[in-house]
């Protein structure tokens, strides 16, 4: 067992390693800033989606209580759909994709969850109290940040402004009924014209939540909270540097569509960075960045009755990175050159203890401390050929090298791969163009774009992790190529008098698609597994999203908005691929008058045939479920005070999306408060 | 001519010298032979002390790699020319009888330390218990010495003795690996026929076919084990051993001999947990 003692004690030396890959800071970068227009939260860009988190300037134009987990807010977005395990750290997926092919940062840093098992998005890490907004984007519009196939997710983290004079103090206080949830948010904000800092602190507790007809989910309960600061000064006319530090620890976590629950999930987020604006007359803003982020999450099955063997799952998570982003500004054209790079330490092991206690202890790594250096290139060019006609090109060339740091992890993947070498470099291409025009009140928008992606931690060097969904343990596969995809994407906007319509067509045509395919002589480790799958590349698969969305005003203060969306997604034998959402819809009628506002929603799903039995999916029936809330404004003086309450699930309806895993039903009716003071 | 065929000779008999001379200068601390062993115990004689060393310091039920020295109690001098037998005995209530082993040979590019192995196919217990006799010539003289030894119990099953479907009685012994790895293993094991009480010999290609199994993880087994065929130069069974974590495995085994025909065990099933031969390893 004394690799297990030196395993447990990694963590803490290689935290005092450093990393002389800072030196490598010598970048470039470019932006423009063309588009920097005010989007309101539902508005969408060509195929960029800018939720604002409402709650510091309780722009709650949706329904969206300011407390909500920023998952609920992510909800909210047309193009992302959240796979829940439970109530807590649910996993966004746009376009019908997954985490493995998003590219997910925290104001352009890169950071990787630190669990073999997926309970952990990187989105658990933040919270709504951090935010100022989360730019969504789809397919190739989101390599930005990094290189992905199905789009990207940014969370920008709040941060006052220079230019204006602000002291305020706000005090957020939320409760939720159904699962006894008690929220509390405190935040201070400064800033002069020298100094500014944002100090904010949330701490969440919820019990369990009760389905539809009142069932309790047992393991869905959560406590986190978290805190963060963030501060910059003015180092000269044209230059400020910016420290961040976040701190999110959540215990207690349950998960009662798994077999395990987490005791702990904690990360520190911190960076540095250093703007400077109008450095030459077509170099409008240089930011660069270096930061560190880490993560240890702690897997615990000790509260769950009858499970046949008791197990530790710990997993690591460190990531140092930088990046360097230029925006600059030539004749017609704007430019943004982001270079960025970061390494990251993975590891995740497992110990079970044998019922028998004089056996010895069973240990595996299921990560095997995969270090993961990234330096990639991306450039943009948007240029206007016309009037109101505009031209874009990106690309991102990235170069990724994995080192697998561990002897005991490469053995163990040996026993598969007995030729296997502890590295491997790979190159990643990300390329698109778009077009956008307007035509009087019509916006159109075309995007064809190619990108690439390297197999994930799990995919390529994961040992015996258990998916519950399909009930298979899977092994990582190194020689997985990159998986490639092209894409096109049509969109179409237009108004009419009071009406507004919006449609949007994305396909994805996937190339060496990873996923796991049941090999028949292995046998599965977890005991009730039913054997064990290998991620394996399909020659090709295809994903077809499309969404239409529609307002229309009925008188000035009342406004009726709606959206259905359809999504297929096959495999090359024209096999159901697994988490594709069947037909969608939402529709909620917006009445606002002064400072009052009131919300009717109604969304639902139609029936899922389209479903993969072989990842584990059945026929999840159809539903339908109604909220409402209402909030006002009170003004005393300069003093603010916000309040909203509703019901979600009015009728208490017992359902389960496509997204929910393992079908654990969803939360019945739910009454909430949520109040907002503002002191200034 | 004539002389160059006298010198020739003289010129690479000298080179053979002055190399072993140099040898001698490296090797002959005996304290550097027995480096990484621990001793066991000495068996003297009037004349000689045995020196027995193991990696552990003990001889165990199973498999025993064992080195030994043979010192000169006069001079305290190591003897480096000398030929071995030996023989263990277990002296049982009702019989006495032997077990497997190799020759103890001196081990090539060394000078003090001979090398063999012993398969104690059973542990001592309050009434029974081993002795293990040396016979050795050294220059044209003979001696022997015997002593007693102890060979506790295996915690593990490390070697199994029993009775094949063609009524001889094997002995089948773990021999590696001795520190097993959550990786390939490369695993050897020893196959002996019991012929009468003292004789053990090899029985050469079979074939030992292999399947670990963890009873504690809902009798898991690992892919990628090869089985155990015979390897003529070691006179032992060679395989390949796959372990995908730490903890306690057991090695379900049946015995083919040269026909395919099994002699010994069954295969592991949904139905049949295990193989009634079987060794086992925990790490």
């Amino acid at each position: 067992m004394n690799s297990c003692i030196k395993q447990s004690l990694f963590k803490e030396k290689t935290m005092k390693n450093k990393f002389v890959f800072i030196a490598f800071v010598m970048s470039f970068s470019i932006k423009f800033y063309a588009q920097n227009i005010e989007i309101d939260s539902t508005a969408t860009v060509g195929l960029t989606e800018v939720i604002v988190i409402g709650k510091r300037t309780l722009k709650n134009k949706k329904q969206v209580k300011p407390l909500s987990s920023i998952d609920d807010y992510l909800e909210q977005s047309n193009k992302i759909t959240m796979i829940k395990r439970g109530n807590y750290a649910w996993e966004a997926s746009i376009n019908n994709m997954l985490s493995e092919r998003l590219s997910i940062t925290i104001d352009g840093m890169q950071i990787f969850g630190a669990c073999t098992d997926k309970m952990d998005p990187i989105t658990s890490y933040v919270d709504v109290s951090n935010l100022s907004e989360v730019e969504i984007t789809s397919g190739q519009q989101g390599a930005k940040n990094g290189s992905t196939i199905g789009g990207g997710i940014d969370l920008k983290l709040q941060k006052s402004s220079l230019e204006k004079e602000e002291f305020n103090i706000g005090v957020d206080m939320g409760y939720e009924g159904n699962s006894n949830s008690r929220n509390i948010s405190s935040e201070l904000n400064y800033s002069n014209n020298k100094f500014f800092t944002n100090i904010d602190g949330i701490y969440r507790k919820s019990d369990n939540y009760f389905a539809g007809g009142g069932k309790e989910i047992l393991f869905s309960q959560f406590e986190k909270y978290n805190v963060s600061g963030v501060a910059g000064v003015k180092t000269g006319d044209h230059s400020t540097l910016i420290g961040s530090v976040i701190y999110d620890k959540a215990t207690n976590v349950g998960y009662p569509a798994l077999t395990m629950d987490v005791s702990l999930a904690e990360a520190l987020i911190a960076s540095v960075s250093f703007e400077k604006d109008s450095i030459l007359e077509i170099i409008n803003k240089w930011e660069t960045k270096v930061y560190y982020n880490t993560i240890t999450h702690i897997m615990d099955d000790t509260k769950r009755p009858d499970v046949p063997v008791h197990m530790d799952m710990p997993g690591w998570s460190d990531t140092f990175g930088f990046y360097s982003k230029m925006y600059a500004k030539k004749d017609k054209h704007n430019l943004l050159f982001n270079f960025n790079g970061y390494y990251n330490k993975s590891l995740a092991e497992m110990t079970m203890y044998p019922n028998d206690p004089n056996e010895n202890l069973m240990f595996m790594l299921t990560w095997p401390d995969v270090r993961t250096f990234y330096t990639g290139l991306y450039g943009e060019d948007e240029f206007l050929i016309g009037n109101n006609k505009t031209l874009k090109f990106t690309a991102r060339f990235g170069v990724q090298n994995a080192t697998i740091a561990d002897d005991f992890g490469l053995n163990s993947l040996r026993i598969f791969y007995p030729d296997l070498e502890n590295s491997k470099t790979r190159f990643t291409f990300n390329l698109s163009s778009q077009y956008e025009m307007a035509i009087q009140k019509t916006k159109l928008f075309f995007n064809v774009g190619y990108g690439e992606r390297v197999p994930s931690v799990t995919e390529a060097y994961g040992f015996y992790l258990y998916n519950s969904f399909d009930n298979y343990d899977y092994i990582g596969n190194p020689y997985l190529k990159n998986e490639k995809s092209l894409e096109a994407n049509i969109s179409v906007n237009r108004s009419v008098k009071k009406w507004t319509f919006g449609a949007e067509v994305s396909g994805f045509y996937m190339m060496d698609y990873i996923i796991g395919k049941t090999d028949p002589d292995l046998v599965g480790m977890t005991i009730g597994a039913d054997g064990v799958r290998i991620y394996e590349a399909l020659d090709d698969a295809t994903i077809l999203t499309t969404n239409f969305n529609a307002s229309y005003k009925i008188i000035p203060s009342l406004n009726i908005n709606g959206m259905i969306g359809y999504n297929l997604g096959n495999d090359n034998n024209g096999n159901n691929l697994p988490l594709i959402s069947p037909f969608t819809y939402r529709a909620t009628l917006h009445f606002k008058k002064n400072l009052f506002d009131a919300d009717l929603n109604v969304n639902g799903a139609g029936k899922q045939t389209n479903y993969s039995a072989y990842f584990g999916e059945n026929e999840t029936e159809s539903y339908m479920v109604l909220n409402v809330s209402a909030s006002y404004n009170f003004y005393f003086g300069s003093q603010k005070l916000f309040v909203k309450a509703g019901v979600e699930n009015i009728f208490d309806t017992n359902y389960s999306t496509y997204a929910d895993w393992n079908n654990i039903s969803r939360m019945g009716r739910n009454g909430y408060i949520n109040v907002s003071y503002l002191i200034r | 001519m004539k002389i160059l065929k006298y010198i020739l000779p003289i010129l690479f008999v000298s080179t053979i010298v002055s190399c072993s001379n140099d040898n001698d200068d490296n090797n002959t601390d005996p304290v550097s032979e027995v480096e990484n062993l621990t001793l066991v115990q000495e068996i003297s004689n009037d004349t000689h002390t045995i020196e027995l060393f193991t990696k552990t310091g003990e001889l165990i039920q199973g498999y025993n790699d064992i080195t030994i020295r043979l010192k000169d109690k006069t001079s305290n001098e190591f003897i480096e020319n000398a030929t071995f037998t030996w023989k263990p005995m277990m002296h049982m209530v009702e019989m006495s009888h032997s077990c497997p082993k190799s020759e103890l040979v001196k081990v090539t590019g060394k000078e003090t330390i001979y090398n063999g192995f012993i398969i104690f196919q059973m542990p001592e217990n309050a009434e029974e218990g081993w002795d293990l006799t040396f016979n050795y010539t050294i220059n044209g003289e003979e001696f022997e010495a015997v002593g007693d030894i102890s060979v506790p119990m295996s915690p593990k099953k490390t070697v199994t003795v029993f009775i094949g479907a063609d009524e001889v009685k094997y002995i089948l012994a773990f021999i590696e690996p001795q520190t097993p790895e959550v990786a390939i293993n490369d695993m050897t094991v020893g196959l002996f026929k019991m012929e009468n009480m003292m004789s053990f010999p090899v029985v050469e290609n079979y074939k030992v076919m292999l399947d670990p199994r963890m009873p504690s993880m809902g009798n898991h087994t690992s892919p990628n084990n090869e089985d155990l065929v015979y390897n003529a130069s070691s006179k032992l069974y060679d395989g390949k051993l796959s372990l995908t974590m730490t903890g306690y495995w057991k090695l379900n085994l049946m015995l083919q001999n040269e026909n395919g025909e099994v002699l010994k065990g069954e295969e592991v099933t949904n139905d049949n947990e295990s193989s009634s031969l079987y060794l086992e390893i925990e790490f």
